[in-house]
């Protein structure tokens, strides 16, 4: 894949920043992509309070419309079986928004927005290379439905995504979900540090309450450095195997039948919730 | 020109990638779509040559047959359309194939390929590796068809030998070698109807008119067996004991006033009547269910067969009303042992081998995967079963559960979701995939015995992306713009079928048919020379078909462009009452509708006294064995009948859409649940819960209680798990064997007598069903002598219900340390086949209901197979807990074998805290239950009868043995 041009000249961040108190959210959709609907689900559950409602757009009406992007604040690649992952997941849908929305890309991440792929959106988003590293065939080959415990990195915490999260668990359902880093850009508390965008581990996979409720291992597919989820753009752009959006109520969590007298709400729903709070400042 | 690209992981070596290119391009385009096909963290590309491949001596390229559906093909060809700008009528075709790296001999690479691919859909390739390169020779698996004559008149003017051949095997082709096309599954009456009502037009039928006939007719399409006579059953077994089921559970509830489902109303909206079952969710949506099965397909190839039935019966929901969305996805398999190791042919010439019964799982499994993961619908609920003898087929049941508003907006107010009617002037419309020769003859090959004649062509391999977004336009999209008028699946018979049945509903004044015309050459094709009759009957996937009014193709067109969905006008709706098929302005077909659906002669169908029982084999060894009662039953739960199958539960996405509540797996020892629920609508607190079972092993012995037992497993697997037998409805699938034999025949009708009393007994409709009659195989072993296997008769119940509230949902496993264990339900010595009690187990239901409702229970299992001691081992190795029971179980005469192993049914194993045990006894009052023991933390599973001690175990060893299958079973997937 060729790399992507994200050489738009950078304007001052301060001056850009408008005063935006709702943001407005594009779920992308179309080509395979899935789990957009449960993902405006949970965006306008976050944001009920302030009559959030996401907006579910298919890449074709975006290309035949790319203006349209500038008028978001958070992008949304959600779950999904994009092109059914031929060839390798999430190649072709990186393919397509690459030959037509490149520079809108350019444009939207050079505001202070935010973005998240979360599973095939985050294979997606490594293909598009608006964030490092690649995921390849989990290490048993199979393709793996489960709950895994996270840890969130003390230097990831301070994203907006993350705030607020310490460890979170959440499922996993991927077959292509084994983190490989990109050798040029080594991992450390601050995975790829000196290139323009700072990318640092926004997940890694811990042994916790899951794993040791079912006796499960803790790194489900292999991934170097128990790698999950990573950020770029200093903490605005998110991508991640496990599925928060899935996680929105507590019954969805194995655990639950064990003691039901627990709130209703999942751990998920904050990472939707901390983005929305972004724009309230 | 013809280029390849080879795309090869950077660090595992012994595969690559291949694509071969026929094409125009320049290499320096083929070079940029070589980089678009590659990641360069991963993976690195070579054009034509590949090289550096270390330590190997031969590779194996595994491509598929000419016209073999490839779905990676397919996006590769998008990836270069879009990067490369290509027209539709450049020409750029590309054919993809995996290159396997082997050391050894050429005899090894030989055997090793032999167990990469299927002869009948792939080609395998074996070429040196010489001086660390190979040279892939650059021929394209291109499809190319005769010159042949369109359209072919058939005389049946002739004797009836070559009726019955023209119905067994097929019309005669035209070519040099004639050779017959393959079955229509038309027997002799059949034949001479359709002889005598041309004789009366006073002309031959064309082979496109004769093939139409053979599909609309077909025993699938038909369903023949359960539509005619039987012995006294003068309307038949369908229209008497489903269906008859149906209508008088349903005059029961209506008598009762209109009242909501919970309070005993009528939940049934569309039942018999649409591609499957809809009933009512609340008040705004219905929810509806289909169960289908795909057995001949799976057993030639296992993961073609299985993802096109699990697509196609996506399908039946897109196609029910006018479109619902799939939420839901069910299995189940029915293997040989998987150990198997003797081989079996469908030729005597010990040539056309059948697969092994572990490749048809691997196949399979991979099928429901892909098609289900692939399309974004969680797979939720799902059995496997083994015996030798699904050996010679293999039974796959592939379920939808869909979701669709009651009402749907329309110009100037609303319409019912569920109604629909093509108009006379409406566009017939197809959409989705292309039409080639797969699925050729696949209906009425699978109404006949799978032996050699059985068509290759007949395979297909499904398309999940193809069809995510032909679904999510009509479904997400178009229906809820108002777009159309009607829209059907094509499945079984392709075109013929869907549009006669759409002709059919044409609303027309009394005395009135409607009709159709079409013009076959406007149906877009996957490659040139498809004759009228193949596009006309071809089971091609992923297509479905529309009535578009004139006036809305435009905006139609225009969507279905915009979502990367193919949309064709082949023809419109008409008030003829004939079906009329044009190619290239000639008339190749005009068929009066009435005799297309009507003309069909009846045939009384007898039956003779049942095969005289077998009896199944004691399951126990007399005296415990080597052991004792702890050997058996820890090989009871080693029993693949009986132990878990995470292998398979684990790599189905089922939290897709973000809707599991109850999961396939189950708590801290993942046990695999018997019913599972789910949230189709994220902002409501109501579930819908699924079950099934299904008994062929008490076939044996008697068919009646076998179905009898199979209802009411299913049944109790929804009560148990929190669902209410008021918003409970049930479908059937018959899976029956050489069903021309009047004592196969005599077993069907026990069965369906069963189900009639069952459901009526539970007040639980059937919603749908299906059949598939013939499940037989017929071929030799390997020293060439014959063979026949035929499936016991199988009958599978699914059982759907809506839950109030979600929260209240009860998990199989024991929860807690010293909670109180009971059983509830009657235990009698039942270790052949057990007879239900419908009248106590109503009332055990009943009361089963309102203690979960009242949140008073911690835990529920349906005691099922192995009886209550898996029941009990099941419970403790899901919560990871021991147990100490006594089973003093009335009667007292009962011996200790039928305490723990009798099967019983009508039997829930609970466990209640002892704050809830009070509440709980008093609602029990009046019910057979007996209180059994404790839940223990020490692990500890101590079951005594008196002072006699029957088991002593742990729940650590109980654990492993009961997955132990499920990790074996993972090595070979």
């Amino acid at each position: 894949m060729r790399p992507l041009d994200l050489s738009l000249k950078k304007r001052n961040m301060k001056n850009n920043k408008l005063k935006i108190t709702n943001p407005k959210i594009i779920i992308m959709s179309g080509y395979g992509l899935n789990c957009e609907e449960e993902t405006k689900f949970a965006f306008d559950s976050a944001g009920a309070k302030e009559n959030i409602v996401a907006d579910i757009v298919h890449i074709n009406d975006l290309i035949a419309k790319p203006k349209m992007l500038s008028q978001y604040q958070i992008l949304v690649f959600p779950g999904g079986f994009s092109y059914g992952d031929d060839t390798g997941s999430g190649k072709a849908y990186a393919n397509k928004f690459k030959n037509h929305l490149a520079k809108e890309l350019a444009e939207f991440l050079s505001r202070d927005t935010l973005a998240i792929g979360i599973c095939n959106g985050f294979q997606i988003m490594t293909n598009l290379g608006i964030l490092p590293g690649a995921l390849a065939q989990n290490k048993n080959g199979q393709y793996i439905d489960r709950w895994v415990d996270l840890e969130i990195p003390a230097s990831a915490q301070a994203s907006a995504w993350l705030r607020g999260i310490k460890k979170i668990s959440l499922p996993i359902a991927h077959g292509e979900g084994r983190y490989v880093i990109d050798p040029k850009r080594k991992p450390s508390a601050s995975y790829g540090a000196g290139k323009k965008e700072t990318s640092v581990i926004a997940f890694k996979y811990v042994k916790g309450k899951i794993c040791k409720f079912q006796n499960l291992e803790e790194n489900p597919n292999g991934s170097d450095f128990g790698i999950a989820g990573v950020l770029a753009y200093n903490g605005r752009v998110l991508g991640l195997m496990p599925h928060p959006e899935r996680g929105m109520f507590s019954f969805q969590n194995p655990t639950w039948y064990q003691n039901k007298k627990v709130p209703k709400q999942g751990a998920g729903f904050q990472v939707f919730k901390n983005a929305i709070n972004y724009f309230k400042k | 020109m013809i280029s390849r690209i080879y795309v090869s992981p950077k660090k595992v070596s012994s595969r690559a990638d291949s694509y071969l290119i026929d094409s125009k391009l320049s290499r320096h385009k083929i070079e940029q779509l070589a980089q678009a096909l590659t990641n360069p963290i991963l993976e690195s590309f070579c054009i034509d040559k590949l090289s550096n491949i270390k330590d190997f001596s031969y590779a194996i390229e595994i491509g598929f047959l000419p016209g073999v559906t490839d779905n990676v093909g397919h996006t590769v060809k998008e990836i270069a359309s879009d990067l490369l700008h290509l027209k539709k009528s450049d020409n750029f075709a590309v054919y993809t194939s995996k290159i396997f790296f082997v050391s050894g001999t050429k005899e090894h690479a030989q055997k090793i390929a032999l167990t990469l691919y299927n002869p009948l859909i792939e080609r395998a390739k074996i070429v040196p590796v010489k001086n660390k390169k190979i040279h892939l020779k650059a021929e394209i698996p291109k499809v190319v068809l005769k010159k042949r004559k369109p359209v072919i008149n058939v005389d049946l003017e002739v004797s009836e030998e070559e009726l019955i051949k023209i119905g067994k095997e097929g019309i005669l082709d035209n070519g040099k070698e004639q050779k017959r096309r393959g079955p229509l599954a038309l027997d002799l009456p059949s034949m001479q109807t359709i002889a005598e009502h041309f004789r009366k037009l006073k002309r031959d039928p064309t082979d496109i008119e004769l093939e139409s006939l053979a599909q609309t007719w077909s025993e699938h399409c038909k369903h023949t067996i359960f539509a005619n006579p039987i012995d006294d059953i003068k309307d038949g077994l369908y229209k008497t004991y489903i269906k008859g089921a149906t209508n008088l559970i349903r005059a029961k509830k209506q008598k009762k006033g209109r009242l909501a489902p919970s309070k005993g109303g009528d939940f049934c909206v569309s039942v018999f009547s649409d591609n499957a079952g809809g009933i009512i969710f609340d008040e705004n949506y219905l929810i509806i269910h289909k169960v289908e099965t795909h057995n001949s397909p799976s057993a030639l190839d296992p993961f073609g067969g299985a993802i096109t039935g699990i697509v196609g019966v996506n399908r039946d929901t897109i196609g029910f009303g006018l479109g619902a969305k799939p939420v839901a996805n069910t299995y189940g398999f029915c293997f040989g042992n998987p150990n198997e190791t003797k081989p079996l042919f469908r030729n005597k010439d010990l040539k056309n081998e059948m697969l092994l019964p572990v490749r048809i799982m691997q196949g399979v499994i991979k099928g429901i995967n892909v098609g289900g993961n692939c399309s974004g619908i969680p797979t939720l609920s799902g059995f496997i079963k083994f015996d030798d003898r699904y050996r010679g087929k293999p039974l796959v049941f592939a379920g939808t559960v869909g979701l669709i508003p009651r009402n749907l907006p329309a110009s100037g107010g609303i319409r019912r979701s569920y109604e629909k009617k093509a108009r006379a002037g409406d566009y017939i419309v197809i959409v989705g995939g292309r039409v080639g020769l797969d699925g050729i003859h696949g209906a009425t090959f699978s109404s006949v015995t799978l032996d050699s004649n059985s068509p290759a062509a007949a395979v297909q391999i499904g398309d999940p992306i193809t069809q995510k977004k032909l679904s999510d336009a009509i479904v997400k999209e178009a229906r809820d713009k108002n777009l159309y008028n009607s829209i059907t699946d094509n499945g079984a018979g392709g075109i013929s079928c869907s549009v006669a049945e759409m002709a059919k509903e044409v609303c027309l004044p009394a005395g009135r048919q409607g009709g159709a015309k079409i013009s076959l050459e406007k149906v877009p094709l996957k490659y040139p020379g498809l004759q009228p009759w193949e596009i006309w009957i071809s089971e091609s996937q992923e297509r479905m078909t529309l009535a578009v009014p004139k006036q809305k193709w435009k905006t139609f067109q225009k969507l279905m462009e915009s979502r990367g969905v193919e949309a064709t006008v082949i023809g419109e709706f008409t008030n003829s009452g004939k079906i009329v098929v044009e190619y290239g302005n000639k008339k190749v077909m005009d068929l009066d509708m009435e005799f297309l659906h009507d003309g069909l002669p009846k045939q009384q169908l007898f039956t003779s006294p049942q095969p005289s029982p077998k009896g199944r084999e004691n399951p126990l060894p007399s005296g415990g064995g080597r052991g004792g009662l702890n050997g058996i039953l820890e090989n009871l739960l080693a029993d693949k009948n009986i132990s878990g199958f995470s292998f398979i539960s684990e790599q189905y996405d089922h939290e897709v859409q973000a809707s599991s509540v109850l999961k396939p797996l189950s708590g801290p020892g993942r046990i695999n649940t018997d019913a599972q629920v789910f949230r189709p609508v994220l902002n409501s607190n109501k579930g819908v819960v699924l079950s099934s079972a299904t008994y062929p092993f008490y076939g044996d012995i008697s068919t009646y209680h076998m179905a009898a037992c199979a209802l009411d497993t299913a049944i109790r697997n929804i009560v148990a798990a929190g669902g209410t037998l008021s918003h409970l409805a049930i479908l059937d699938n018959f899976c029956w064997c050489s069903s021309d034999d009047p004592r196969r025949l005599g077993q069907l009708v026990e069965t369906v007598k069963a189900c009639y009393d069952s459901a009526v007994a539970y007040g639980t409709p059937f919603i749908s069903g299906k059949d598939s009659m013939f499940n037989d195989f017929k071929g030799y072993d390997e020293k060439g002598n014959p063979v026949s296997i035929s499936i016991p008769p199988t009958l599978l119940i699914s059982a759907i219900g809506v839950m109030p509230n979600l929260y209240k949902t009860v998990s199989p496993e024991f929860k807690k340390d010293g909670d109180i264990i009971y059983l509830l339900g009657e235990t009698n010595d039942e270790q052949g086949v057990p007879k239900v009690n419908l009248e106590k187990n109503l009332k055990t239901y009943l009361a089963l209901e309102k203690t979960i409702q009242k949140e008073l229970v911690a835990s529920s299992i349906s005691v099922t197979s192995g009886g209550l001691a898996i029941a009990v081992a099941k419970a403790c190795v899901g919560g990871m807990l021991g147990c100490n029971i006594s089973t003093q179980i009335a009667p007292k005469a009962l011996s200790v074998d039928a305490k723990l192993f009798s099967e019983s049914q009508g039997r829930i194993l609970v466990s209640v805290a002892p704050k809830n045990i009070k509440q709980f006894e008093k609602i029990m009052k009046g019910i057979s239950f007996t209180k059994l023991g404790k839940v223990e933390k020490s692990g500890k599973i101590i079951i005594t009868d008196g002072s006699l001690k029957l088991i002593d175990t742990n729940v650590k060893k109980l654990h492993k043995i009961y997955h132990s299958f499920s990790e074996k079973m993972r090595k070979h997937i």
